[in-house]
């Protein structure tokens, strides 16, 4: 997106467009990532909740998966899986 | 103990869906003070206003020209984000009785680092809270100036090391006991006070969710692990903090109108500290002479806790 | 119709703004604005004025509540002097940067150390570059008037940005002075409802404050720049249309006797009146004197402060704080860098005069003519000296 112009500016900085921040993906940060093994996943959803990203879902299936655009490696979900469902791999 | 043990199988159910802080925020990862952010939101949900100091949680969330933030937020700097909140709040009333604006119930939020809060920001939250503002109060407590590059403050715990309390060949690092801000605020005499830690996501939800039905001023304190800061690996800062509770390090609790409630999160016998410092880079230089003085500490302090909530007890909530 | 009254400045300048339909104010007592926050608390707690009135415990905190309620859309509303204003400094560049239309009442007093209670303008000039409309009172009705004016302007939404009233402590504000005052309907026809330009609502959640690196620092720094220099188009206009509303005309300079002046002195506030009566007294020794008072700080009025002196001999520019070891008076400054690039200039003198409330009588301003009158060789032009000195 181009960079708007001393013109272009709204007015006092307000910025208007909640949310807007996810234009910016972090998954480039990522040095691992969690690889989900929907076998062992008893759907408890604390990967979910525990991902300091926000980028855990769940699925229609009711299985969770993270947003590779976001998810930062960070490894936290994997840790606190207690079925150890989620298994951290290099990213290659 | 086990995390299921102490975690309700169907959390997601019970937890709003919305995330109202959006990714792409720029927290480093593994960050449990975001984390503790966007539990924060998700507890408080959209009829929320939140006033933010300067810290970590407001560069990464608002890189203009875009935000992370999904409800109304604004910051004005770093010590002032009660006295901001304190202002909206007086905005809203008035502009809702003179019905210039929808009838909607807002509750309106200041939030800030312990630096923010316990340092630079003490008078302003002080003030706020005394005047009794229909507020809340949130204090993330990662003990230390992180976004400044992980400077002491009065948060900060005895013995750790940090980069204007570093530890040396004639300095442990931190030579003061954390100031206990809980305390203090409960000593304002305000409706409410809670300790919180996301790594207890349903604690911290329903200690949000009361603070939000009370009509009046409270105060969260809320310990949040900073991989970065603490040189933790980051996988770790959801059981890192886990630890402090067990530990007795950082008790959960809540205090209301006086009442000391300690959360039946707290185990019945608390683990050695050395089990919460042996992760910790900023812990790793101290001996078992200076680890022993600081299990006394946290011994005692839990105790008075245990006294305070045995002599001051919650009615029935 | 406006009724006409005698009351202290400070207490009518509460009873001005009461008249404005203010949802807010936070108001920190400090001398001599006191009176301000005291009358409005009393005009609050009897039910006069229908605002929430948060008793704050510092200025910083009455400042940061305010841009806090301005940003939810209510009309905010402060007052303090000095150190208060002082203590508010880090704030006042961010209000103006989010473009909050609050107006602030400013008791001009002395900055410690060492502490003085009394009259100058070191508070206000520290926050010269704030990016504030700024505006000098001379009496109190003019402070009545610009209590409520400001609301206007602030609000326009061509501006957008917070305005401050300087009223000289003492001299003007426990001043007991007949004046008029505009009635409540009046008031209501003069002054809109405000239409902020975002809110911090849950109906339309925005972002105000955020964090902005190099890529945007530039381009926001010159909005701010432009947003504050359009705002003299509609000060004039808003004064214009007080004036026809209310027969009170003003101008963004004043002027007293200029036309046909050789020389010319420039003050800022309530010495306005002083210097007049030297004025009169010079002409009826037959000297050629004049006088300019100027009204609006900033945006600065370059164009219309030329306008004013440039045909004339000598130019006294009179200043109430002094830029330590500066080039003297930062008003003196401010005239000699708008007649830089002019060929046609008066010579320019300056005197820092007035300071922590010591008094000027019409003598020492006839002095001050007689002084540049008397330096035939120019040798005290482009300098500064403190006038009124013990050597
Ligand atoms: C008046 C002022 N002093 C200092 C700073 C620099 N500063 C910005 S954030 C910060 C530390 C923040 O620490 P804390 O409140 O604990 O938040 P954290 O970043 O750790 O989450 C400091 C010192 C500032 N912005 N303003
Ligand atoms: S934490 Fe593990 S078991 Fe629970 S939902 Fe996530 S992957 Fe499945
Ligand atoms: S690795 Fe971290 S960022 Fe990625 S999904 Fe798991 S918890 Fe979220
Ligand atoms: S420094 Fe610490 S608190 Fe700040 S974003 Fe990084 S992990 Fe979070
Ligand atoms: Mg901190």
């Amino acid at each position: 997106m181009a960079l708007k112009t001393w013109k272009e500016l709204p007015i006092g900085c307000v910025v208007s467009e909640p949310g807007s921040a996810s234009e910016y993906h972090t998954g480039s940060w990522r040095s691992q990532r969690p690889v989900w093994d929907n076998q062992k996943c008893i759907k408890c959803g604390i990967c979910y909740v525990f991902c300091p990203e926000g980028c855990v879902q769940q699925m229609e299936d009711g299985f969770f998966q993270a947003d590779m655009d976001y998810c930062k490696g960070c490894g936290i979900c994997a840790h606190e899986c207690w079925p150890r469902a989620i298994k951290m791999i290099e990213e290659g | 103990m086990s995390i299921v043990e102490n975690f309700d199988l169907f959390a997601p159910r019970l937890i709003n869906k919305k995330e109202l802080l959006s990714p792409g925020h720029r927290a480093c990862s593994g960050c449990a003070e975001v984390l503790a952010v966007r539990l924060m939101a998700k507890a408080l949900g959209e009829n929320t206003v939140i006033a933010s100091a300067t810290g970590c949680m407001e560069i990464i969330s608002s890189m203009f020209p875009t935000t992370a933030w999904r409800v109304p937020w604004v910051h004005v700097a770093f010590e002032n984000a009660a006295s901001v909140a304190s202002g909206i709040e007086a905005g809203i009333k008035a502009l809702r009785k003179k019905g210039k604006i929808d009838d909607r119930y807002v509750k309106v939020v200041g939030m800030g680092g312990d630096g923010a809060t316990m340092d630079i920001g003490f008078q302003a939250l002080s003030g706020a809270m005394e005047r009794g503002h229909d507020m809340i109060y949130v204090c993330f407590d990662n003990e230390a100036y992180m976004n400044t590059g992980i400077q002491r403050s009065s948060a900060t715990p005895m013995g750790a090391s940090t980069t204007t309390a570093p530890a040396g060949k004639v300095s442990i690092g931190q030579k003061t006991w954390k100031k206990n801000m809980p305390e203090i605020l409960v000593a304002h005499g305000i409706p409410y006070v809670a300790t919180v830690c996301p790594s207890y996501p349903l604690d911290f939800i329903r200690k949000m969710e009361k603070a939000k039905s009370i009509k009046g001023p409270s105060y969260i304190h809320c310990f949040s692990v900073c991989p970065t800061g603490w040189r933790c690996p980051s996988h770790q800062a959801v059981s890192m903090g886990r630890l402090a509770v067990e530990t007795g390090v950082f008790p959960l609790y809540e205090v209301e109108d006086g009442h000391y409630r300690l959360s039946p999160d707290m185990p019945k016998k608390l683990k050695p500290i050395k089990d919460y410092f042996k992760g910790q880079g900023r812990f790793r230089h101290l001996g078992p002479e200076e680890i022993d003085k600081i299990q006394e500490k946290v011994t005692t302090e839990f105790n008075k806790l245990k006294e305070k909530a045995k002599f001051l007890k919650t009615g029935n909530v | 119709m406006g009724k006409r009254m005698g009351m202290e400045v400070a207490m009518a300048v509460a009873e001005a703004v009461g008249l404005c339909n203010i949802d807010m104010a936070a108001v920190y007592p400090i001398t001599p604005q006191s009176h301000i926050a005291e009358h409005l608390s009393d005009l609050v707690a009897n039910g006069e004025v229908d605002a929430e009135f948060v008793t704050v415990e510092s200025e910083h905190s009455a400042m940061s509540a305010v841009i806090g309620a301005s940003g939810t859309g209510a009309r905010s509303y402060t007052a303090t002097s000095s150190q208060g204003l002082m203590y508010m400094h880090e704030l006042l560049p961010i209000a103006s940067a989010m473009r909050l239309p609050i107006t602030m009442a400013i008791a001009n007093r002395a900055v410690s150390g060492p502490l003085n209670i009394l009259n100058d303008h070191s508070d206000i000039m520290p926050q010269r570059d704030s990016g504030w409309i700024s505006i000098f009172v001379e009496n109190g009705q003019e402070a009545i008037d610009m209590s409520i004016i400001a609301f206007k302007i602030a609000e326009h939404q061509d501006v957008m940005l917070p305005v401050n009233i300087n009223i000289d402590g003492f001299q003007l504000t426990h001043m007991v002075e007949p004046f008029e005052m505009p009635s409540q309907e009046e008031v209501n026809k003069f002054l809109p409802p405000f239409v902020p330009h975002a809110t911090l609502h849950p109906a339309k959640p925005v972002t105000m404050g955020a964090f902005a690196m190099s890529d945007y620092f530039p381009e926001i720094m010159k909005a701010k720049d432009e947003a504050l220099k359009n705002s003299k188009k509609v000060v004039v206009d808003v004064f214009n249309e007080w004036g026809k509303m209310f027969g009170r005309n003003y101008k963004l300079v004043e002027t007293y006797k200029t036309d046909d002046a050789e020389v010319i002195m420039l003050t800022m506030g309530s010495m306005g009146e002083t210097a007049q009566m030297a004025i009169d007294q010079l002409r009826a020794k037959g000297i050629k004197a004049g006088l300019v008072k100027l009204r609006l700080w900033r945006p600065f009025p370059f164009e219309e402060i030329k306008a004013v002196i440039k045909n004339a001999k000598k130019l006294i520019v009179t200043d109430r704080a002094i830029s330590f070891g500066g080039p003297g008076g930062p008003v003196f400054s401010e005239i000699k860098s708008a007649m830089y690039a002019e060929t046609q200039r008066p010579l320019i003198y300056n005197y820092i005069y007035g300071l922590g409330g010591r008094d000027v009588p019409v003598g020492d301003f006839i002095g001050m003519f007689e002084r540049v009158i008397a330096d035939t060789a120019n040798q005290l032009a482009d300098t500064y000296e403190f006038w009124g000195v013990r050597e």
